[in-house]
């Protein structure tokens, strides 16, 4: 909408062909291409300035702009309208389960559409797991309680393996992959992409705006947004900037063909001295510190707290004495719960479907106490077995 | 005063300079076919110019009749203190904020509420959404809300929840205080709180400009509005803005737009800000974004 030059908006005929001609002479004078002058330029000038560029009293200059206002402005919808629509228009109700009851029914029925769901965590905690079993939950056919579409997974650390996908999805769905044909048609719904760049990515992510309408794409996956972003730009500024135009498109993606759209993000050490608080929390700060349960909590996200702004949801996967926790660290509809789980054969399978609610900052902590190769090695070497039998 | 503070156009300003008009006076003694004449405009266009130079001329001989206030416009600081006891005030639904804020969020006021990502930003702003309907009869406005969405966080379900507990709410303080009311139990339904919010999605900063310009019509269309939550007022401005002086100007005009929209119809605006790290003393700290304007 804001793109649209101006004389397809329905000015009043007068006042638009002022427009229309000047922005040939503008085009003329900044030296920019012919059409330059869109609704953008027109509303982030002053009156003053419009009066001087068209030529006209300050009253037509006023009308001009609230009608220019009123229609580029979005329309209004109230909140009623947009539950009903939701209901009316979306299987599952605007959300993917995970198949996991307690998360399921803290995040009122899974994974939201339209928005990003993030996971962070350690390396080897099993976020690639989580997303496997996710791309599968949404190519399962309707009747089964899946989505009934494809999916786009895009795997930029190439950690992608299909042999454990129809693994899963043997032990998760048996009465369907064990089906004949059904394990190839449920495999070959899901579409993997390894860009080998951002530039690669950037171009791929244009193809996917085209396809996601067309080719009824019902999830995206992307592992991991962190690789992408820091393989390329070292530079805090230029890499700040990529992310947010990345995240802007992204998120536009999300919300127009109304998919839920899944990132995951990596963690690193905290860098000395940076905080995490308002400089006049200080004395809390300290007292945190003096904390010893806080000490091995020096890990964070990846991508900083811009990405994290624009993020809907958050999930914070990490280890803690040697148990796995997911916790609900950011959203708009859950309270701050935190979930034990494992690894197995199926995927990942929560052990306590109440959770326990966290207080304070320790939510948003990463923990990665006991995740050590040796229990990575031991948990594989289970997961051998379990395999075997 | 001089031609130059006309609110008229370039050229038509040129021309009355050219034809010796240069101050107010000189075109207020002028009749419309002189000053056409002299000006090589239609008679039309020279009345239009005559009427706004008389309406400049006699704006300025005016402040000497007024009685109350020195310069027009103005408002004593004990005027301000009486209205300030009539101001009406929209609960948070948490007592220690309320206290803090003396009351809750206040009407003709902007208010603004940041902090880090996932600590309840958004969870406030629908709050006070549906905060805003609490009907007279206890003790809140009975007003609706518009929410104005730039970064896609608002939850219908989530909505719904909260206004499904704050009926509750409702139904329990009527207990306490009406034991005797027992019949007439809360008429409210969810739906009709989900109703009285008006949800915008901005998708870039060119349309968040636009819809701050459309408001003031908006609400005079809807004059029961009694509060806009910005969520967030960042989002579109921090993402690929090279030209850092307009990106200044934007705001502050934006602002300023919010600020005479909340004296104008009486109602409450929050705008909801991230935060950012800066580099100070040769340490990390987070700051509001857009801090320093």
């Amino acid at each position: 909408m804001a793109n649209k030059l101006i004389n397809q908006m329905g000015l009043p005929k007068s006042i638009g062909n002022i427009f229309t001609a000047r922005n040939i002479i503008t085009a003329k004078v900044t030296n920019s291409s012919l059409f330059s002058f869109r609704f953008q330029d027109a509303l982030s000038r002053t009156e003053f300035e419009l009066m001087e560029l068209l030529d006209v009293g300050k009253e037509e200059v006023t009308s001009a702009m609230a009608h220019v206002s009123e229609v580029v402005c979005p329309p209004c919808q109230t909140a009623l309208l947009l539950l009903e629509q939701r209901v009316r228009n979306e299987s599952l109700a605007g959300h993917l389960p995970t198949r996991l009851k307690g998360l399921d029914e803290a995040m009122c029925g899974g994974i939201p559409f339209g928005v990003l769901t993030e996971l962070v965590g350690p390396a080897g905690i099993g976020k690639t797991q989580f997303c496997l079993k996710l791309s599968l939950l949404a190519s399962l056919p309707a009747n089964c309680g899946g989505l009934d579409g494809r999916v786009i997974y895009i795997d930029v650390e190439s950690k992608f393996r299909s042999k454990r996908l129809i693994e899963i999805g043997i032990n998760s769905f048996p009465e369907i992959f064990l089906k004949k044909g059904m394990a190839q048609e449920m495999a070959g719904r899901i579409l993997i992409l390894r860009p080998t760049s951002f530039s690669e990515f950037a171009e791929s992510l244009h193809q996917i705006k085209v396809s996601l309408i067309q080719q009824q794409v019902k999830l995206l996956i992307i592992d991991s947004m962190a690789a992408l972003v820091l393989g390329e730009h070292d530079c805090g500024t230029t890499r700040q900037q990529a992310l947010g135009w990345h995240v802007s498109f992204i998120k536009s993606l999300a919300e127009f063909s109304r998919i839920p759209v899944v990132l995951t993000n990596q963690v690193r050490s905290q860098i000395g001295d940076e905080s995490r608080m308002y400089s006049f929390q200080a004395q809390s700060r300290s007292i945190l510190k003096d904390d010893p349960a806080t000490y091995d909590s020096h890990l964070v996200a990846a991508l900083g707290i811009k990405w994290a702004h624009a993020v809907t949801v958050r999930l914070v996967l990490e280890a803690k004495s040697g148990q796995r926790f997911i916790k609900l660290a950011k959203s708009p509809i859950s309270p701050p719960l935190a979930f034990p789980f494992e690894i197995t054969s199926s995927g990942m399978v929560l052990l306590d479907d109440d959770g326990v609610e966290m207080k304070g900052p320790e939510i948003n902590t990463i923990h990665c106490q006991g995740l050590s190769l040796s229990s990575l090695a031991v948990s594989s070497a289970e997961y051998m077995f379990t395999k075997n039998n | 005063m001089e031609v130059g503070m006309l609110p008229i156009s370039a050229s038509k300003r040129g021309k009355l300079l050219a034809a010796g008009y240069t101050s107010l006076d000189a075109i207020a003694r002028a009749s419309p076919t002189h000053l056409a004449r002299d000006m090589d405009v239609s008679d039309s266009e020279a009345s239009e110019i005559l009427n706004l130079a008389t309406k400049a001329s006699s704006a300025l001989e005016r402040p000497n009749g007024t009685h109350a206030a020195v310069v027009g416009g103005g408002q004593t600081a004990w005027d301000m203190l009486n209205e300030e006891k009539f101001s009406s005030y929209i609960t948070t639904s948490c007592v220690d904020l309320d206290n803090i804020l003396g009351g809750g969020i206040k009407c003709k006021e902007v208010t603004e509420i940041g902090g880090v990502p996932g600590i309840g930003k958004t969870q406030i702003g629908i709050q006070l959404a549906v905060n805003v309907q609490i009907p007279q009869e206890y003790g809140g406005l009975g007003g609706k809300a518009i929410y104005i969405d730039t970064e896609g966080s608002f939850m219908v379900e989530r909505v719904l929840q909260i206004a499904e507990a704050c009926i509750e709410d409702m139904a329990e303080y009527r207990h306490r205080f009406h034991k005797d009311f027992q019949a007439c139990d809360v008429k409210m339904h969810p739906n009709n709180i989900l109703e009285s919010i008006f949800y915008f999605r901005v998708c870039s900063y060119t349309e968040q400009i636009a819809l701050i310009n459309y408001l003031d019509k908006f609400v005079t269309e809807n004059k029961d509005v009694k509060i806009i939550i910005v969520d967030s007022v960042t989002f579109h401005f921090r993402q690929d803005f090279d030209d850092m002086a307009l990106r200044t100007r934007l705001l502050c005009e934006m602002a300023l737009k919010l600020m005479k929209l909340a004296k104008n119809f009486c109602l409450a605006i929050v705008m909801l800000n991230q935060v950012t790290t800066k580099h100070i003393e040769g340490s990390f700290q987070l700051t509001l974004a857009l801090g320093k304007r």
